[in-house]
C-alpha cells in the first residue's frame, strides 16, 4: 500500500471514477490547465482533456448550477470551489435547487451532484481563506456533508460521494492537503457516508470531532497516554446527517465528551452532536459536555498571533480533555 | 460590619450529615467565639458546634430537626468592627490568616463537590446499590466519577448503606472469587432499604430512623451478617465480690466521690484474663486475623432511646477504682449527651452490663469489628451445691459471650471464661486491692 498526502488521494479517487464511468466530470475555476489551485485536479486535463475537465468563469452560482443542471441530466459532475469561502454566491443553487429537487419532483428528478471545496485555517490565509463552512448546509435536509480526515478516508468517501444519487458537500481541510500523509490502497473501495468512525479506542474521555482536528486529538491522545489518561476518538466523517447511533456510543463509552472543531462554536456541527447526547446519553454523562471550537467573531484573522488564537490546535484539545478527565 | 457564616462542621472522619437537635442560641443573641451556637445529633456522636466568631447572631437558616450535610450554612453571624480589619492599612497582619481561609474555602468546596453526583454516578450507584456518602471521590475537589464506581464494582467492594468505607480495595475479595450467587450485589440494607410494607393505621407512631438509632441498625446488622455468632456461658459464684464490694462501698462513695459498681471488678477480670488469651482481644481482617496489644474494654451504655459503647482504654493498666471511675464519668457523658467521637474509638473487647436492667441470661451481637463480647447478668442469691455436699446460699453470675466463630474457637473462649470465673471467684479483701 502506498503512502500518499491526503491531495493526493483526491486526486486519485477523481481520476479512478473518470475513467470507471463516462458520466463523471469536473468543473471549476483553474480545475482543467492549472489543474486546480492545490493541484487537487493535476493531470486531468491531459488524460481526459477539456470536455471532461471544464474551466469555468470566476461565478460560483454558474459552477454549482451548470453542474446541477448536468447532474439532473444523469451526468455525474465534480464542482470545485476553489475556496469554501467562495461557495456563498452558490448557496441559493446548492440549498434551493440541488438539496431539494428529489423532494419537489416527488423523486422524478434527482441531482447527484459533488461539490468539492478546501476549507479551513491556519495557513494565513485570513478572512476569505481560511473559513469553515459546513454549519450553513448543516440544516438543509436533502444535501450530505462529508468532511473526511485521513487519504484512506477521502478516497473512500469521494468515491462513495461521486457514486451517490443525491448531492453531497465534499470539504476537504486545506491544511491537510500536503500535511497529512497516509495509507491508501491502489484498488478501488468506498466507505458508506453517513458513517462515523474510532480513529482511537479510549476509556477516559471521548473526543468527537471530524477534519483536520481528528489529528489534533489523535496526536493529544498519545501525549495523554503517556499520564495514563486514555482518550476515545470518534472521527464523524459525515457532518450531515450525523451518525447519531455511532455519536451515542462514543458518548456513553466514557462519560465524559469533548467536541472539537474549527469553526466558531454557536450553532456549530458540534452544537447538534451535543444535542444528540443531552437527549439520549443523560444518564450515561459523568461530566458536562464540552465544546472546543473558535471563538464566535466573523472571521478568522490575518494577524499569525492571532490566527493562532483562533485555531485548535494539539495543546488545546490536551488541556480540554485533561480538564474533563480530572473533573 | 460582616455577616459570617457558620456551616455544619464535619464531627467525625466519616460524618457526612447531622441533625441539629437543639438551637442554643435564637437571632439578636450576642455570642463569643467558641461559645456553643446548637447541638448537632451525628450517627456517631452528638456534639455542639462552637461558633467560629464574636459577634450577632444575624439568622437561624436551620430548624431544629433539619438534618444538614457537612458543609450546609445553619446560621449566619454579624461579626463587629470587622469593617477595620478588611481595611488595607491592616497589612501588617501576616499571611497565615489567609491561607487558613483559603484552605478552609477549599475544603468547603471539597464538599460541595462531593456531594454533586453526575447521572452516570447516580445511576450506577442505584443500579449496584452503592452508598455514595461512603465513596471516595477522586474527581476534582473530590467529586465521585463514574470511574471510582467502575472500579469499585469491579473489585466487588461494593460499600453498602451502614458499612465503614476501606479505603484500599485491593485487600477485599475479588467478585470473580464469591460464589456466583452472591457475586451479584444485593440491595443495600438497613436505612438503603425503602421502609417496609407495614400498613399504618390512626394511632400507629411512625418514628424515622436516623442518627444514632441508624447507626445502632447498621452496626448490628453488619456484624449478625458478617460474623458467625456461637454462644457460651459460665456461671461464677461472686459471694466473695459481693462481700468484697458492700463492706467498702459506702466509706468508697464517701472518699472517692463516686460509686464502686460491681461491673468495675468484671472489667478489671476480663481485661487481665485478655491479656493471658490475647487471642480473644483480636479482630477479623478479611484474610488475616489481628490481635490487637492494647486492651481497650468498650462497655455499652444506654440512654431511653439509644445505646453507645465508649472505651476504657488499656484497662489492663487501670485499678478496679480507676476503672469505676471512668465508667462512672462515661456514663454521665453519654446520659449528658457529650460524648465525643474519640470516647468510642479502640475499643478491642466488649464488657456489656446486662445484669443493671434484671437480665440474667443474654445473647449479645458483637460489636464489630471485635471478636467477641462478655455480657454481665445479674447477680442473684441462690442455693447451690458447694464442694462438700452442703447446699448453701451463694451470690451466682452468668457470663455469657458471644464470639466470631470465623476468629475463635469454643476451647480458647472457654478457657478464657474459666480464667475470668476463677479470678471473680477469688477476689477478696485480703488478697485483692481495689486501689
Amino acid at each position: 500500500m502506498a503512502v500518499i498526502s491526503y491531495i493526493d488521494a483526491v486526486t486519485m479517487a477523481i481520476r479512478e471514477e473518470m475513467e470507471r464511468d463516462p458520466k463523471v466530470f469536473v468543473l471549476g475555476e483553474d480545475v482543467g490547465k492549472k489543474g486546480g489551485v492545490f493541484k487537487a485536479t493535476q493531470g486531468l486535463y491531459e488524460q481526459f482533456g477539456e470536455e471532461r475537465v471544464i474551466d469555468t468563469p470566476l461565478a460560483e452560482s454558474a459552477i454549482a448550477g451548470v453542474g446541477i443542471g448536468a447532474a439532473m441530466y444523469g451526468m455525474r459532475p465534480i464542482a470545485e470551489m476553489q475556496f469554501a469561502d467562495f461557495i456563498m454566491p452558490a448557496v441559493n443553487q446548492i440549498i434551493s435547487e440541488a438539496a431539494k429537487i428529489r423532494y419537489r419532483s416527488n423523486n422524478d428528478w434527482s441531482c447527484p451532484i459533488v461539490i468539492r471545496a478546501p476549507y479551513g485555517g491556519g495557513v494565513h490565509g485570513a478572512l476569505y481563506h481560511s473559513q469553515s463552512v459546513e454549519a450553513v448546509f448543516a440544516n438543509q435536509p436533502g444535501l450530505k456533508i462529508v468532511i473526511p480526515s485521513t487519504p484512506y478516508d477521502v478516497k473512500g468517501l469521494l468515491k462513495a460521494a461521486i457514486r451517490d444519487p443525491d448531492p453531497v458537500l465534499f470539504f476537504e481541510h486545506k491544511r491537510a492537503y500536503r500535511l497529512i500523509k497516509g495509507e491508501v490502497p491502489t484498488e478501488d473501495y468506498t466507505l458508506p457516508i453517513g458513517k462515523a468512525d474510532v480513529k482511537r479506542e479510549g476509556e477516559d474521555v471521548t473526543v468527537i470531532t471530524y477534519g483536520l482536528c481528528v489529528h489534533f486529538a489523535l496526536q493529544a491522545a498519545e501525549k495523554l497516554a503517556g499520564d495514563g489518561i486514555s482518550v476515545h476518538i470518534l472521527d464523524l466523517r459525515t457532518v450531515y446527517p450525523l451518525d447519531q447511533e455511532a455519536i451515542i456510543e462514543a458518548a456513553s463509552k466514557t462519560g465524559k465528551v469533548l467536541l472539537v472543531t474549527e469553526d466558531t462554536k454557536e450553532g456549530s456541527i458540534m452544537s447538534e452532536v451535543s444535542a444528540i447526547i443531552a437527549e439520549h446519553c443523560l444518564f450515561e454523562l459523568d461530566a458536562p459536555i464540552k465544546r472546543l471550537a473558535g471563538p464566535d467573531v466573523p472571521a478568522m484573522p490575518y494577524s499569525p498571533t492571532m490566527e493562532k488564537f483562533f485555531m485548535i490546535n494539539p495543546d488545546k484539545v490536551e488541556k480540554a480533555i485533561r480538564e474533563l478527565a480530572e473533573f | 460590619m460582616a455577616i459570617e457564616q457558620i456551616k455544619m462542621p464535619q464531627l467525625g472522619e466519616s460524618v457526612t450529615e447531622g441533625t441539629i437537635s437543639k438551637w442554643l442560641v435564637k437571632a439578636g443573641d450576642k455570642v463569643n467565639k467558641y461559645d456553643p451556637l446548637a447541638e448537632v445529633m451525628t450517627d456517631k456522636v452528638n456534639a455542639e458546634i462552637p461558633s467560629s466568631f464574636t459577634g450577632i447572631i444575624k439568622e437561624l437558616i436551620a430548624q431544629e430537626g433539619d438534618t444538614l450535610a457537612v458543609g450546609e450554612l445553619i446560621c449566619t453571624i454579624e461579626t463587629e468592627g470587622s469593617t477595620a480589619d478588611e481595611t488595607p492599612a491592616n497589612t501588617e497582619k501576616p499571611a497565615a490568616p489567609a491561607t487558613e481561609d483559603q484552605s478552609k474555602a477549599v475544603s468547603e468546596k471539597e464538599q460541595g463537590q462531593k456531594a454533586r453526583y453526575s447521572p452516570a454516578v447516580l445511576k450506577l450507584s442505584q443500579e449496584h446499590g452503592i452508598d455514595l456518602s461512603q465513596v471516595s471521590g477522586t474527581g476534582a475537589a473530590g467529586r465521585i466519577t463514574r470511574k471510582d464506581l467502575l472500579k469499585l464494582i469491579e473489585s466487588g467492594n461494593i460499600p453498602k448503606a451502614g458499612q465503614k468505607v476501606e479505603p484500599a480495595p485491593s485487600a477485599a475479595p475479588k467478585a470473580d472469587e464469591m460464589p456466583a450467587s452472591t457475586a451479584r450485589p444485593e440491595p443495600a440494607p438497613a436505612q438503603g432499604q425503602p421502609s417496609a410494607n407495614i400498613p399504618v393505621v390512626p394511632g400507629d407512631i411512625e418514628i424515622p430512623v436516623t442518627g444514632v438509632r441508624k447507626a445502632i441498625a447498621a452496626n448490628m446488622l453488619r456484624s449478625k451478617h458478617e460474623a458467625p455468632h456461637a454462644w457460651t456461658m459460665v456461671e461464677v459464684d461472686a459471694t466473695n465480690v459481693v462481700e468484697y464490694r458492700n463492706s467498702i462501698k459506702d466509706e468508697f462513695k464517701k472518699k472517692e466521690g463516686f460509686n464502686l459498681t460491681f461491673f468495675a471488678f468484671f472489667v478489671k477480670a476480663a481485661a487481665q484474663a485478655l491479656k493471658e488469651f490475647p487471642q480473644i482481644n483480636s479482630m477479623w481482617a478479611g484474610d488475616k486475623i489481628i490481635q490487637k496489644k492494647e486492651i481497650n474494654i468498650s462497655i455499652a451504655v444506654a440512654t431511653e432511646d439509644a445505646l453507645f459503647v465508649p472505651v476504657i482504654k488499656n484497662a489492663d493498666e487501670k485499678t478496679i477504682k480507676g476503672i469505676a471511675r471512668e465508667i462512672s464519668e462515661l456514663a454521665v457523658k453519654v446520659r449528658a449527651g457529650k460524648l465525643r467521637p474519640e470516647d468510642m474509638q479502640g475499643g478491642t473487647f466488649t464488657v456489656n452490663n446486662t445484669g443493671s436492667f434484671g437480665s440474667v441470661q443474654s445473647m449479645g451481637i458483637i460489636n464489630y469489628p471485635q471478636a467477641a463480647i462478655l455480657q454481665v447478668e445479674s447477680i442473684v442469691k441462690r442455693p447451690v451445691v458447694m464442694s462438700n455436699g452442703m447446699i448453701a446460699v451463694r451470690d451466682m453470675v452468668n457470663l455469657c459471650m458471644s464470639l466470631d466463630h470465623r476468629i475463635l474457637d469454643g476451647l480458647v473462649c472457654g478457657r478464657f471464661l474459666a480464667r475470668v470465673k476463677e479470678i471473680i471467684e477469688n477476689i477478696s479483701k485480703s488478697n485483692t486491692s481495689i486501689y
